[in-house]
């Protein structure tokens, strides 16, 4: 039977590679047009047909583009989109990092303590995600408004971390359940309290998963532009709105400094995501490799 | 009635989940260093038992005291108990030495100290080329004897044990029990271990106590429970195999056994006439013999040879007698043909008698054993 699986394997090994690398390639295209267009000239970003190659000259009809790097300067000189880019890391960071921790005390709560109307609870818990994020926005926008929180970054957190709960809390909760009680009671046992069971005994264990949590947290919060569109307008405005306003109104895009900031918006993600891929793949499969 | 002298005690502990009962209220006092074994299938609550001394599971009803002081209320880590888990309770991310440590840092030991007294702990039990080894790293036995020097290293109160054993094979089981009961004996602790293999807690138990459906069924010597046991269960449950339990019917001053031409005589005190007092409709009852106490005997009832086990020692005849069938244990030089008719008795001091309904235990003694003359 396993013999059989595995040659089976072997057989479809190739096809499975052609069907990752085409993927690989559809998914891929755009980002590494977006990077190559990152380092050109106006002109070599309208070309037809479009250049890839990065050279010193871009000759007629070929596919060389001049290699620059203006637009980087332009938007790292551009301290207002420096000042959104920090935007961005700040309330994404704390966001994650708060969901991450009050999610896993929630989910550690809800897998440890079965109680009345848990799983209902559970289930409202999820449905906080299921409606689109504009038909609360006008809501949302109105109580910020008076509460002061308009256009502040402390506004983006407190509601970044709130949407994020919901997903917070039921992946740390499959991912504790997955972490036998024995090793809690057994440190309880010790004399430990059950926060410093939680804290020392049950997270550690659980790092793949805080860890996917966390990327997946942090992408949810790093991508938001609905609300931050709504309810930021000068201090707290996040990238995914600077990158907007780039575009800029009818008089032309400007392509080369919109790929470039785009760029520089994907990098701190790609760096944590590629940090956190041990972690992510043994999280994602977390369970799944078991059986 | 406080009753000091008693490690552990508990009064009239039940536990319900739901409607359902786990737990029926149940007493149980075990002395200082004293090495108890709860024994019973599973589901039959030892485990749930194990888990409210320990303060993991809150009793229903009743009352719990360690020392003779009331800990029903109090939370796991005050009672200064260690657990042995059957499994999953090392600390994965943890060495050997920081799980050891581990459990004397809540007891506000500085950090060099309790690793100190870890690798003195390690050391005794051997296990200190594993220090630094992470659990995942280590064999199934090995993993259990860190678990071991983690209890003992406290030196609690007592030393509770959820099938410590239950994850280990053959001869490792058998090696990990004779630590088991070195350890209790060298450190004078007193130790309740849960098992539902009899052969465990015949071999590490000063006493056991046998649970079924909730309930405690008997709590003594090991020697007793397998001699006189309480009820038909505990009979046929201690020993393997168990006993040979037979039908029985009074027929005049004797007891006539269904499918084997034996008759027994018994007593009640010593006196014949209280057995008059039949049992059970029409007098029905039960006997119950060990293989041991099933002897090959000129003048015993015929019997069918079924097979015959070579065990090394002895071997283990298979009888057929009617519908029925008799275990016996024969001399190792003795060997039968199947098909072969052999004749049995049974040694009186190893007859025991239980109630042909509720299958406790009846105070009968038996007299005499003879064969039916043939009708």
């Amino acid at each position: 039977m396993t013999a059989r699986g595995q040659a089976h394997g072997d057989r479809a090994a190739p096809f499975r590679a052609a069907l990752l690398a085409a993927y690989a390639l559809i998914s891929m295209a755009p980002v590494f047009y977006m990077v190559v267009t990152a380092f050109k000239l106006p002109a070599d970003t309208a070309a037809l047909p479009p250049r890839f190659l990065p050279g010193l000259s871009a000759p007629e009809n070929s596919l060389w583009f001049r290699f620059t790097l203006g637009n980087f300067r332009r938007v790292l000189s551009d301290l207002e989109t420096l000042r959104y880019l920090f935007n961005s890391v700040f309330v994404s960071v704390i966001s994650t990092a708060l969901s991450v921790a009050i999610g896993s005390l929630a989910g550690y709560g809800f897998s440890r303590f079965p109680f009345r109307g848990g799983r209902d609870a559970l289930f409202f818990v999820l449905s906080t995600r299921m409606l689109p994020p504009l038909a609360v926005a006008v809501p949302i926008s109105f109580m910020y408004s008076r509460l002061g929180l308009l256009d502040t970054r402390f506004g983006l957190i407190l509601l970044y971390t709130c949407f994020n709960l919901s997903f917070t809390t039921w992946m740390m909760k499959a991912f504790i359940d997955e972490i036998p009680a024995a090793y809690e009671e057994a440190a309880m046992l010790d004399g430990h309290s059950r926060l410093e069971a939680l804290l020392r005994v049950v997270l550690p264990q659980a790092a793949p998963g805080i860890a996917a949590t966390a990327v997946f947290s942090l992408i949810s919060a790093w991508n938001e532009y609905a609300f931050a569109l709504t309810l930021t307008s000068t201090d707290a405005v996040t990238m995914p709105v600077r990158i907007h306003a780039i575009i800029g109104d009818n008089s032309g895009v400007p392509w080369g400094p919109l790929a470039a900031a785009s760029t520089l918006f994907l990098l701190p993600i790609v760096f944590f995501g590629l940090m956190m891929r041990k972690h992510l793949i043994r999280g994602v499969t977390f369970g799944a490799v078991k059986g | 009635m406080s009753a000091p002298q008693d490690r552990i005690r508990l009064e009239g502990v039940a536990r319900k989940f739901g409607a359902t009962i786990a737990v029926y209220p149940t007493d149980l006092a075990v002395a200082p260093g004293e090495f108890v074994v709860i024994l019973g299938p599973s589901g039959c609550g030892k485990t749930t038992t194990l888990r409210m001394i320990a303060g993991l599971e809150r009793p229903s009803q009743g009352s719990i005291h360690i020392n003779g002081k009331d800990v029903t209320r109090l939370r796991a880590g005050e009672r200064d108990i260690a657990f042995v888990f059957q499994m999953f309770s090392l600390y994965p991310h943890m060495t050997v030495k920081e799980n050891v440590a581990f459990t004397m840092l809540a007891q506000g030991l500085p950090a060099t100290e309790a690793g100190r007294r870890a690798v003195d702990m390690l050391r005794r039990l051997g296990l200190e080329r594993l220090a630094e080894a992470r659990p995942g790293a280590l064999s199934g036995g090995d993993q259990q004897r860190v678990a071991l020097a983690r209890a003992l290293v406290r030196s609690p109160q007592a030393f509770l044990m959820d099938e410590p054993l239950g994850t280990l094979d053959g001869s490792l089981r058998e090696e990990m029990r004779e630590s088991l009961r070195d350890i209790h004996n060298r450190s004078g602790a007193t130790t309740l271990l849960v098992t539902h293999d009899q052969e465990e807690a015949m071999s590490l138990a000063d006493r056991i106590a046998v649970m079924k459906d909730g309930r405690l069924i008997q709590f003594d010597h090991p020697r007793t429970i397998y001699d006189s046991p309480a009820n038909l269960f505990v009979a046929d449950f201690v020993g393997s195999p168990g006993m040979n339990i037979l039908r029985a019917r009074r027929e005049g001053e004797w007891i006539a056994l269904a499918g084997l031409d034996l008759l027994l005589r018994v007593a009640e005190d010593g006196d014949v006439e209280g057995v008059t007092a039949n049992k059970g409709p029409g007098g029905e009852c039960r006997l119950g013999v060990r293989p041991e106490n099933v002897l090959l005997s000129e003048n015993g009832a015929p019997c069918v040879v079924e097979h015959t086990e070579a065990l090394g020692s002895h071997n283990m005849l298979s009888l057929r007698m009617g519908e029925g069938f008799l275990k016996a244990w024969i001399p190792a030089g003795i060997r039968f043909n199947e098909g072969e008719t052999v004749r049995v008795t049974f040694l009186p001091s190893g007859c025991r008698w239980f109630d042909g309904v509720s299958g406790e235990a009846l105070p009968w003694r038996t007299l005499e054993a003879a064969c039916r003359p043939t009708r």
